[in-house]
């Protein structure tokens, strides 16, 4: 038997993708840890990371970023394949859809924090979609989307704002000339 | 704090204020949506009848040892008559919370109330 060995050359792009995916991945480690009064309610602070992608390197990126985040970070919590993470998935799948028509929003008007809102609704309008269809098929799930409308306007706000500290651009050095 | 407010833009202001319009708008259906709307009275199983719980009136039901009557009051019913022999549905008095049930086992009768739509009993995780 002859050894074969698959190279896989992993391109600078790759290496990009996975730091931030990596980013990403521990937030969403981290939140879960996180007690939260009702189910399904999360901050959602690995969106910060998507929401720097999307604005650096576009959309294609902010897609890899955040289904790895989906699949790795189900997999460190121990819900790989379970109902958490189809829920996270399916609100992931929406966001993307979501930021990619938001993106387009004229920059001089619209910033990050419109971005994070639309994603954070359209993440609990995938949820919900794919919980009422398919894991709690019962109209006594709705009673709950004024608390998830609540929580996405909230954490939706707050990564907003985080998400546009973070792309402003780093303020240039001052000259001290004069002082030692 | 007011340090953060640089980075909401004029666009963002106006997401902003529709997604808390909508949010405030969707607040009454938590706690509205378990409202009782009517009462329904069986037979055997077999829907009698259907009362909406918006106008007070007094309905007869034929059971199975005679006349039962059904009272209804907005948002309340109660079972105000019924031949049984122990008088269980009538003393159970007035049914307001959805899914409420009062049941006259011997004329073969319940009176159930019934939110917009099923409700629960609890909800578990």
């Amino acid at each position: 038997m002859t050894l074969s060995p698959i190279e896989l050359a992993p391109s600078a792009d790759d290496h990009r993708i996975a730091r931030y995916a990596a980013a990403a991945i521990a937030l969403s480690v981290v939140e879960a840890a996180i007690p939260m009064p009702l189910p399904g309610v999360k901050p959602g602070l690995a969106n910060i990371i998507t929401l720097v992608v999307l604005a650096r390197y576009g959309w294609r990126d902010a897609v890899w970023v955040s289904l790895l985040r989906v699949v790795a970070g189900s997999l460190l919590v121990g819900q790989f394949l379970a109902p958490g993470f189809f829920l996270s998935l399916a609100g992931a799948l929406a966001s993307l859809v979501a930021l990619g028509c938001a993106m387009h929003l004229p920059g001089r008007w619209f910033g990050p924090v419109s971005q994070s809102l639309i994603a954070a609704f359209a993440h609990i309008a995938g949820q919900l979609a794919v919980a009422r269809l398919w894991l709690v098929p019962h109209d006594g799930l709705l009673y709950l989307v004024p608390f998830f409308a609540l929580a996405a306007l909230l954490f939706g706000l707050a990564n907003g704002l985080a998400a546009a500290q973070l792309l402003e651009p780093a303020p240039q050095p001052k000259e001290n000339l004069g002082h030692p | 704090m007011t340090d953060f407010l640089r980075f909401i833009k004029p666009g963002d202001w106006a997401v902003l204020l529709l997604l808390a319009a909508v949010t405030a708008a969707l607040a009454p259906v938590a706690f509205t949506g378990g409202a009782a709307e009517k009462a329904v009275v069986r037979r055997d199983g077999v829907v009698v009848a259907e009362l909406p719980l918006t106008q007070a009136r007094r309905v007869e039901v034929q059971g199975a040892l005679g006349t039962s009557v059904i009272e209804v009051q907005p948002g309340r019913a109660r079972v105000a008559a019924d031949p049984g022999p122990r008088q269980y549905c009538v003393r159970q008095g007035w049914l307001t919370q959805p899914n409420a049930i009062a049941i006259c086992a011997p004329s073969h009768l319940s009176l159930s109330i019934v939110g917009r739509s099923a409700g629960h009993d609890s909800l578990a995780y």
